[in-house]
């Protein structure tokens, strides 16, 4: 079915009533977000998806200095050659599997931002990301930056969506939340009257949250069945996505990126009114044996990046998607005795999209000159962030930091 | 003492069944809780479900095989881990000290180890055996910090003298022994310069000391100045009272609220019974606290599925093979599989499990269970007696009310939003 057919169907499907939400609750309904699919004559709003590698993914072997001597020197086993490294220009590189963002590069559709990180950087893994997602590095915050903007603007119900099975803290509001929609099938048991199941997807006046929301769950999966249950088939089979062998510890996120990528390029091809997107791809904390894992990781990136943007390039939703990727932190300068790197501090931020100017922003961090072992930031990560609440949310960035002005760059076309 | 019996019994262990939660209302509260905390006798139940003998390693025998031994050895890992996933989900259904059952799985989340790195099922169930075997927190503490499925989970034996490699020891103080914000990043280097020098040996099932690449120098560690080893960082860091502290935190999150922070006065009553874990939880369930927080906690889908089975007397062992493979897998995508933690922050919790695909799997689980019996005639009512429900809402109640099918009454029931929360 076509992006256009589907609409039509959207719309004679009658999937425009509104579900109630219980008070308060967490926001689960998929059928306000599919209800409010866009009319044709409206130009399509910017659409931002961002992209979480959980880990602390080494930004070193990923935009590489292959022309600095001290790379060399601190990774005799872990640095890339110079003539392997795809080079961006006499002294930086990307990492050899990543032939697609070096497409992108030379399209100039991806910007690298370099150096990002936050003042006195933590480095516990979930510390750190929860500085990334709530957009405060010095005190613990219980909003993150798209939630405070879901806040400041009323946003409906569907404007930001994550298709991991746990909500990010990055889309939690004091009053709105975003929607967490799973990738693995909609396929509802054959054996299953749907009337009952939406019953029971009813909340009921005064039910504890949690019960209410167990109870919308069900109203979500009804909805998302009727409406884009076709979308199974861009994903593959849970089967075929689940579980892979992952060598490093586990920090959380997820392992099927193209499939969630496949399920965001659905969205915004059938013009549902969502503005961001949330998906994930774990396994980044490589204490030991890095080469190939990371290499593995970075492989499964690239594909499920670069097809994503090729896809989306294809059409005028498409054209005016934004990809932001980012990691916790980086790794230590110095490998360590396992072939692998121990938790570090900036790394780059990658932007890629139609609207995107490409090109490096920000300036590399010296290898020598360095805190304690660990890079030292050149770019505040509330800057990155604030550039993208500006061009891609059209909001005003120094309302989202909690009192951070942050200097804008210039990423986006107009 | 006084409290709702029920809550008790949904909390400390599985899932009670109807005969359970009868025995229970008839003696009350108090004297509940003690048979729940401290029963008497063996566990009868558990002795049809002894620990599985899973021979040694496939890789252990071999260190260097060839292709063909590799994929053969492979196969053999991925049939015991099978086999273990199995034996534990009987093992917790057919428990009678559900307690200490729950207890096992709830340290299995804290020192959360995953086999898709471990890969190896004997590492994991020596493991297993330390949680279980171990009388109180310290003891653990001081077996897991050498417990060579924790160490290759966390790098501890690529941890050396001359480079040293911190995962392990990052974690011990933030996600297992203190917390965050209770150590300084110089603590972190110092506790991993303590954990250097283990070695693994696949084939004993343990780590072993090189001297050769152990730091012997003096470390700083939180203020004190030591040689410190791996025991001696333990006991360190479990006479902090930032650890007495984390852990009655950490029981709180999973046994009483995953949203509210536990409060001072029942975290003081907890700490005193510190490092006896079953005492602390007999703190926490005689606490007011407590019973405030009935109605919202989320359970998990092991919490689920086992609770569950042991109310339909269902019991995996007795499950076609097919059908137990099916509900191991559906454990995997509602993100709970047992050995498999998804972080080595263990799981998640609360809303997090409530997604509309959870709500697909679970119906398709629950039928499958469901299957498993041929009830007779059923009334809303008895469904609400079978799965322990105190009382259905009207919505749950007028849809169960339309159906007929016995197995399709169960079924709406255990997906029903007040079987998911307690």
């Amino acid at each position: 079915m076509d992006a256009l057919t589907r609409r039509r169907f959207l719309l004679a499907s009658g999937v425009t009533g509104a579900a109630t939400l219980a008070a308060g609750g967490g926001a689960l309904a998929f059928s306000r977000l599919l209800g409010g699919a866009a009319s044709e004559a409206e130009p399509p709003a910017d659409t931002l998806v961002l992209v979480t590698l959980y880990g602390g993914n080494d930004g070193l072997n990923t935009v590489i200095p292959y022309a600095d001597p001290a790379y060399h020197a601190n990774r005799p086993e872990l640095a890339y050659p110079g003539e392997r490294v795809l080079p961006l220009d006499d002294e930086l590189g990307l990492n050899p599997v990543l032939t697609g963002l070096k497409r992108l590069w030379d399209g100039k559709r991806l910007a690298i931002i370099l150096g990002v990180g936050y003042p006195r950087p933590d480095r516990s893994h979930f510390r750190s990301m929860d500085i990334w997602q709530t957009g405060v590095p010095d005190v613990p915050a219980t909003t993150g930056w798209i939630g405070r903007w879901l806040d400041d603007t009323e946003a409906p119900v569907g404007t930001a969506v994550s298709f991991e099975p746990v909500i990010p803290p990055l889309l939690v509001g004091r009053r709105r939340i975003g929607s967490c929609i799973s990738y693995q099938g909609l396929d509802m048991p054959p054996w299953v009257d749907p009337g009952l199941v939406a019953e029971l997807g009813r909340t009921e006046p005064g039910e504890p949250e949690m019960s209410a929301r167990a109870a919308s769950a069900y109203t979500d999966l009804i909805e998302l069945q009727r409406v884009i249950g076709g979308v199974d088939e861009a994903t593959g089979s849970p089967k075929a996505v689940a579980e892979p062998a992952v060598p490093a510890t586990g920090t959380g996120g997820e392992s099927a990126l193209s499939a969630q990528l496949a399920l965001v390029a659905r969205c915004v091809e059938v013009g549902v009114p969502t503005r961001v997107y949330s998906v994930s791809l774990g396994g980044f904390d490589t204490h030991a044996d890095e080469l190939p894992t990371q290499e593995l990781l970075l492989r499964q990136l690239d594909t499920a990046l670069s097809s994503f943007a090729d896809r989306m390039a294809q059409s005028v939703a498409g054209r005016r998607v934004t990809v932001v990727v980012y990691s916790e932190f980086g790794r230590r300068v110095r490998a360590n005795a396992s072939d692998g790197t121990d938790h570090g501090t900036a790394g780059p931020v990658l932007v890629l999209g139609q609207r995107v100017v490409g090109g490096f922003y920000g300036e590399q961090p010296s290898l020598t000159d360095l805190d304690h072992g660990d890079l030292k930031a050149t770019t505040d990560f509330r800057d990155v962030l604030g550039s993208i609440v500006g061009s891609v949310l059209q909001a005003d960035p120094s309302r989202y930091f909690e009192g951070y002005e942050p200097r804008l760059l210039p990423l986006s076309t107009g | 003492m006084t409290g709702d019996v029920a809550l008790l019994l949904r909390r400390a262990g599985f899932g009670p069944t109807a005969a359970e939660l009868a025995a229970a209302t008839k003696i009350g509260y108090a004297a509940t809780l003690m048979t729940v905390t401290a029963p008497a006798g063996p566990d009868i139940g558990a002795t049809s479900a002894p620990l599985p003998q899973l021979g040694p390693d496939a890789y252990a025998a071999n260190p260097n095989p060839s292709t063909e031994q590799r994929a053969a050895a492979d196969k053999a890992r991925e049939e015991q881990a099978e086999q273990l996933t199995r034996w534990w989900l009987d093992r917790m259904t057919v428990a009678d000290h559900q307690a200490l059952e729950k207890l096992i799985f709830f340290w299995h989340g804290h020192w959360a180890t995953s086999i898709r790195k471990v890969k190896s099922p004997q590492l994991m169930l020596a493991q297993h055996r330390t949680l279980r075997s171990a009388p109180n927190f310290a003891d653990m503490a001081r077996r897991m910090v050498v417990d060579p499925a924790l160490v290759h989970w966390l790098d501890g034996q690529f941890n050396t003298r001359k480079a040293p490699n911190e995962n392990l020891a990052r974690e011990l103080c933030e996600l297992f022994m203190l917390g965050h914000g209770h150590y300084t990043e110089t603590d972190v280097k110092e506790a991993g310069r303590a954990l250097t020098g283990w070695r693994l040996d696949l084939k004993a099932e343990r780590v072993v000391l090189d001297p050769s690449a152990r730091d012997t120098g003096s470390k700083t560690v939180l203020g004190a100045q030591a040689e410190f080893t791996a025991r001696s960082l333990v006991d360190l860091l479990l006479r902090q009272p930032a650890c007495a502290e984390f852990i009655a935190g950490r029981l709180w999150f999973r046994y009483a609220s995953s949203t509210e922070p536990i409060p001072p006065a029942t975290r003081d009553r907890m700490v005193a019974a510190f490092p006896a874990p079953m005492a602390m939880l007999r703190a926490l369930f005689a606490d007011d606290a407590f019973q405030a927080t009935a109605g919202t906690l989320v359970k998990q889908p092991i919490e689920w599925m086992v609770g569950a089975m042991r109310q339909l007397g269902v019991r995996p062992a007795n499950i076609p093979r097919d059908t137990l493979t099916q509900l191991c897998d559906g454990l995997g995508g509602l993100g709970q599989r047992p050995f498999a933690p998804p972080s080595v922050g263990g799981w998640p919790a609360g809303a997090a499990w409530l997604t509309s695909a959870a709500a697909r799997l679970k119906l398709s689980l629950a039928g499958k269970l469901a299957s498993q019996l041929e009830p007779g005639r059923l009334t809303p009512e008895n469904v609400a007696a079978i799965l322990c429900v105190d009382r259905w809402t009207n919505r749950t109640y007028a849809v169960l009310r339309k159906v007929d099918n016995p197995r399709m009454l169960l079924t709406l029931g255990l997906v029903s939003p007040e079987y998911t929360v307690t």
